[in-house]
């Protein structure tokens, strides 16, 4: 179910992955509300972060800066973290900045849910 | 696109952005957060500071950070020779400079930092003296940081700076004003007891008129409110009410306080106050630009019989067409050593008999509407009534003769009857 998050970004959650809906935020200072709705579902015990760009028409390098936070929070949980809805411009962004070395980019919602990448346990990296 | 049009596109619009922020934010707080924002993203830089560098004491206080410290931490030493140097590199410094920097500052706050790497440190600099610096540590894509990436977080590092310089002058002046405020406030209550300890000096001059001025001022003040006259204005006309007889200090204290009505003689001596009182009044520097024309023009009538210029209707300037009003009122209202004072409603009947002659209509009239208000209860205030109750009983007795005083003065019947003789 569709949900209205504690900061008014729209969220849903699927068994423990939950889907946040970027919106218009990303290119100004109140992007920083997906980031606090990410964090806030991740303290809430999500396994996995689905971020859904497609009603994002910009992302500008406040937007970037707050995904760096998200991905840096996911990181530290341990949770896998999956952009959908990408356009092409900014998959393009994500990958020149190098943001796409640590998130996953989909197509669209359906395959980020099905991606293996959130219905597999993550594989854990131990010292050697 | 190619990548490095899409680079540079992606920079310019971080720094375009990062100028519309400065100019248009008014949040000093929220423009840093936001600066921080542009700068960390226009590279994708993971971590970072932003932080203001308190100079009094040799202090940076972190304005906005991410993935430095979980301390909660917010303020750092910074010693004055460190910050000496930082300034004298500029926030054009060399690329050797801002990791060498890193590393000292690092060594120098082991214990904020942890084991969190700062790779770069630009220092915020306005006219050489250090404003705040910037810290960044590694790159999303793991590079290493390189000259031209240090090109564009200088010039980013610029902006911010010229915002925080900008903040900083605009709370000094700010504080100027507010310190301003505060010294002519200061001087204002000075210059309202000196007015007041004036107007108690020229009442003890005539002990048959204990209080005239002050009550003058207080009818003045009530008349210019019901006028409409803005509270600037009105604080001016109470001031004139106060000092409009001080002519009277250089009149003979024997005149002043004759038991009888004055002789020619006497009459001669009296009539100079007013002149006195603007020669006395147009010395000072007043708040209030016509106090001393109030003064001179209160024995003024309307129909050019008054004193001592002989001025005629609009020659006489509004507020000592009040002050006149107001001066009689207390005249009539109270008792003299040679005649008791008149009874309320025959006070009004003199109003009514010398409006347009003596006394200036709209001001009567709007002296007849604030006491009929009063005697009405819609008005909060019960001001005249509270003076007059002194010496009148039944002081709502003259509600009737008011109401029709302020008809015919509305209907333009009294003054026009009035001008006609």
């Amino acid at each position: 179910m569709e949900t209205i998050g504690s900061e008014s970004v729209r969220s849903r959650r699927v068994g423990d992955t939950a889907v946040i809906y970027a919106g218009d935020y990303l290119n100004k200072l109140s992007g920083e509300r997906v980031e606090r709705e990410c964090k806030r579902q991740l303290e809430s015990g999500c396994r996995a972060l689905v971020i859904n760009f497609r009603d994002t028409e910009l992302v500008n390098s406040i937007g970037v800066s707050i995904l760096m936070g998200v991905i840096d929070a996911a990181e530290q949980s341990g949770a896998r973290l999956i952009f959908s809805d990408v356009d092409n411009h900014t998959a393009n962004l994500f990958e020149m900045l190098g943001l796409a070395r640590h998130v996953t980019i989909t197509k669209d919602e359906e395959e980020a849910l099905a991606s293996p990448r959130v219905t597999e346990p993550r594989a854990v990296a131990t010292g050697s | 696109m190619e990548p490095n049009t899409q680079r540079l596109l992606h920079t310019f619009a971080a720094l375009a952005d990062l100028g519309q922020e400065i100019a248009d934010n008014a949040d000093f707080e929220e423009m840093l957060r936001a600066s921080f924002h542009l700068l960390l993203g226009s590279l994708a830089i993971r971590r970072g500071a932003v932080a203001e560098y308190d100079r009094e004491r040799g202090q940076l206080r972190i304005a906005a950070m991410r993935g430095i410290t979980e301390s909660g931490q917010t303020e750092l030493p910074l010693a004055h020779d460190h910050a000496r140097r930082l300034a004298s590199l500029g926030s054009a410094l060399s690329f050797d400079d801002a990791t060498k920097e890193a590393e000292r500052f690092l060594g120098d706050q082991k214990e904020f930092f942890g084991s969190v790497e700062i790779e770069l440190l630009v220092p915020l600099v306005i006219r050489e003296r250090l404003i705040g610096v910037v810290l960044l540590g590694e790159k999303a894509n793991g590079e290493k940081f390189n000259e031209g990436d240090l090109e564009i977080v200088c010039s980013l590092a610029r902006h911010i700076a010229v915002g925080v310089h900008s903040h900083r002058l605009l709370e000094e002046v700010e504080r100027k004003a507010e310190e301003n405020r505060r010294l002519y406030d200061g001087l204002r209550a000075i210059y309202k007891e000196t007015v007041h300890a004036f107007a108690a000096a020229i009442d003890i001059k005539d002990r048959y008129t204990n209080g005239h001025s002050v009550r003058v001022g207080k009818y003045s003040e009530i008349i210019a409110r019901e006028m409409g006259w803005n509270d600037e204005e009105v604080e001016g006309i109470t001031i004139a009410g106060y000092l409009h007889d001080i002519g009277k200090l250089i009149v003979d204290l024997s005149v002043i306080n004759s038991p009888e009505r004055f002789n020619a003689k006497e009459s001669k001596e009296m009539s100079r106050h007013p002149a006195a009182g603007y020669e006395i009044l147009a010395r000072i520097n007043h708040p209030y630009a016509e106090i001393p024309l109030m003064a001179r023009y209160h024995h003024e009538r309307i129909d050019g019989n008054g004193y001592p210029d002989g001025l005629k209707g609009d020659q006489i300037p509004p507020g000592a067409k009040i002050v006149t009003v107001a001066d009689s009122f207390d005249a009539m209202t109270t008792d003299r050593p040679y005649r008791k004072r008149l009874p309320l409603e025959d006070v009004f009947v003199d109003f009514r008999a010398n409006t347009g002659t003596q006394f200036a209509p709209e001001v009567i009239c709007a002296f007849c509407r604030a006491f009929l208000r009063e005697i009405e209860g819609t008005s909060k205030e019960k001001r005249l009534m509270k003076l007059l109750s002194r010496n009148y009983d039944n002081v709502e007795d003259v509600g009737p003769l008011l109401s029709r005083m302020i008809s015919d003065l509305d209907g333009g019947t009294i003054a026009a009857s009035a001008s006609g003789h």
